[in-house]
């Protein structure tokens, strides 16, 4: 087992080198690394969709599983549930999913790729009706609604002054001049500042990524540092 | 001279920026952290909770961002097992209870808990990944054993004594979310809380922090922390050190350095641009 351990942690260490290699120039190793990463990846995301989705959700539910494999350790699905004791199983429901999911899967063919629109139009269409409330509840009026405080502080001023100029810098039907386009600059200061703190962010969060590779060679690997 | 600096090869500043990363790890310097009140929120969220209440942790990221999101996980769950708040596991990212699982060992190796450690189905329990997405969030508002009839080793739901009595959210006390993008926090918020009422607080990788500080702010968010700082806090607060506060120190001196250069090319670009006008 020790040694397994340092041999992956070892396989880690130089795929991790191989990848930050590509920041002094592109060289076989992260090339290597690179389509590793690509490869397993595919690999992993594939077995990882059918045993935790199709497998549970759709072949499962419906009994195929059962049908294929007869004494695998599984419950019945709705087909067995329908044809065995005579009972409706919602569960049966399923079987509509499974024949969207084979038509998105015609877009491979290109004679029949109008077929996959169907199937998209579903998800469109339920996606848009779960999002339409929620968005406008959560999103728009919660959030007009922490604007609408009392100008006691300077954290409220700043808070309304922002909202309100950004809000006109994104007005576009009167030509920015005067008053409006000065609140309009003042807008513009308040984006910028936004994308400043959104980049100091990410590089906090990219630096952190990189502490952990290092973190990783010098002590899981190398047990430089404690 | 300024001409040179603004011709500086950009792997001069890589090599900086490793350096800056890789000798804090070697020092023994403690670093002053500040607490923000998005992280003491969700520290007095954590106090008010009785003895037994029940703690759902949702691990909606996978290895990458664990440098970020993994101390916040492990400070959390060593919280939840201390003050005995019951620990519910599940995951909208398929690596997620995975990585709540790599946090449970480490808590099992840590001295404090050697003589008490967390016990499955008495201290937490582990529900696994579902797929979904924001969908799992608007079933567990309805019906969480539904949602889950397994958990994650197979048992059924039903059966476990930490999900005992539990229908919906609203036998849930304090949901803490550790999210590293889409599905995460902001279907939460949207879902758990604007549509079922539910406690939440959060951590974030620092990339997706800003978006989600407007919920802070209106309420729906009780708490926020926001990436490695975030981290630290959260140690600091909950009185565990991990790794949070000792990446700390390297990140700050790579910000040191990053903000070094920003200024040196400010400098010399400013410097250059008025020779270049003559």
């Amino acid at each position: 087992m020790e040694f397994g351990f340092t041999f992956s942690n070892t396989l880690a260490a130089i795929l991790t080198i191989g990848i930050i290699s590509f920041l002094w120039r592109d060289n076989p190793l992260y090339k290597l690394c690179e389509a590793l990463f690509v490869g397993v990846s595919a690999g992993y995301w594939f077995v990882s969709l059918y045993y935790q989705n199709l497998l549970p959700q759709l072949f499962d539910k419906l009994g195929l599983t059962l049908i294929i494999t007869p004494h695998a350790d599984v419950k019945e699905g709705a087909l067995q549930v329908l044809f065995k004791q005579g009972r409706f199983d919602e569960r049966i429901l399923y079987i509509f999913a499974g024949i969207l999911g084979i038509m998105m899967l015609m877009r491979l063919f290109p004679n029949l790729g109008w077929v996959s629109r169907w199937p998209l139009a579903f998800i469109v269409g339920t996606t848009s009706g779960l999002y339409f409330t929620t968005y406008f509840q959560s999103n728009a009026m919660a959030q007009l609604k922490s604007t609408i405080i009392p100008l006691n502080s300077i954290n409220n001023i700043v808070i309304v002054v922002g909202t309100v100029c950004g809000l006109i810098y994104f007005y576009f039907s009167k030509e920015h001049k005067g008053v409006l386009g000065g609140a309009a600059k003042v807008g513009t200061w308040f984006l910028m500042v936004t994308f400043g703190a959104s980049f100091g962010y990410t590089v906090m969060s990219r630096m952190s990524l990189l502490i952990g590779r290092i973190d990783f060679i010098f002590s899981t690997w190398l047990g430089l540092v404690k | 001279m300024f001409e040179k600096l603004l011709r500086i090869d950009r792997r001069i500043i890589f090599l900086f920026v490793l350096i800056a990363l890789i000798v804090p790890l070697f020092l023994n310097i403690s670093q002053h952290i500040a607490i923000s009140p998005e992280v003491r929120d969700i520290y007095d969220s954590l106090r008010k909770l009785q003895p037994g209440s029940r703690v759902l942790l949702a691990f909606d990221y996978d290895p990458p961002s664990a440098p970020e999101l993994q101390p916040m996980a492990v400070a959390v769950m060593k919280y939840c097992f201390k003050h005995n708040l019951k620990v519910i596991i599940m995951g909208l990212w398929p690596q997620g209870p995975l990585q709540a699982n790599l946090a449970i060992e480490s808590i099992k190796r840590d001295k404090e808990f050697k003589d008490n450690p967390p016990i499955y189905d008495k201290d937490y329990v582990n529900l696994g990944y579902m797929t979904g997405n924001e969908l799992v969030i608007q079933g567990m508002g309805t019906d969480i054993q539904r949602t889950f009839p397994r958990d994650y080793l197979g048992n059924p739901t039903s059966s476990l004594s930490v999900m005992k009595g539990i229908t919906n959210f609203s036998n849930i006390d304090f949901i803490f979310n550790l999210s590293a993008g889409y599905p995460g926090t902001v279907e939460w918020v949207l879902f758990a809380v604007d549509r079922f009422h539910a406690k939440l607080s959060a951590g974030n990788t620092a990339v997706q922090a800003p978006q989600v500080y407007p919920y802070v702010h209106s309420g729906q968010l009780s708490g926020l922390a926001g990436g490695l700082k975030g981290a630290a806090e959260l140690e600091k607060l909950l009185g565990f050190y991990g790794k949070g506060t000792k990446f700390m120190l390297s990140q700050s001196f790579a910000h040191i350095v990053v903000i070094f250069f920003i200024i040196v090319g400010n400098v010399a670009y400013f410097a250059t641009r008025g020779k270049k006008k003559k």
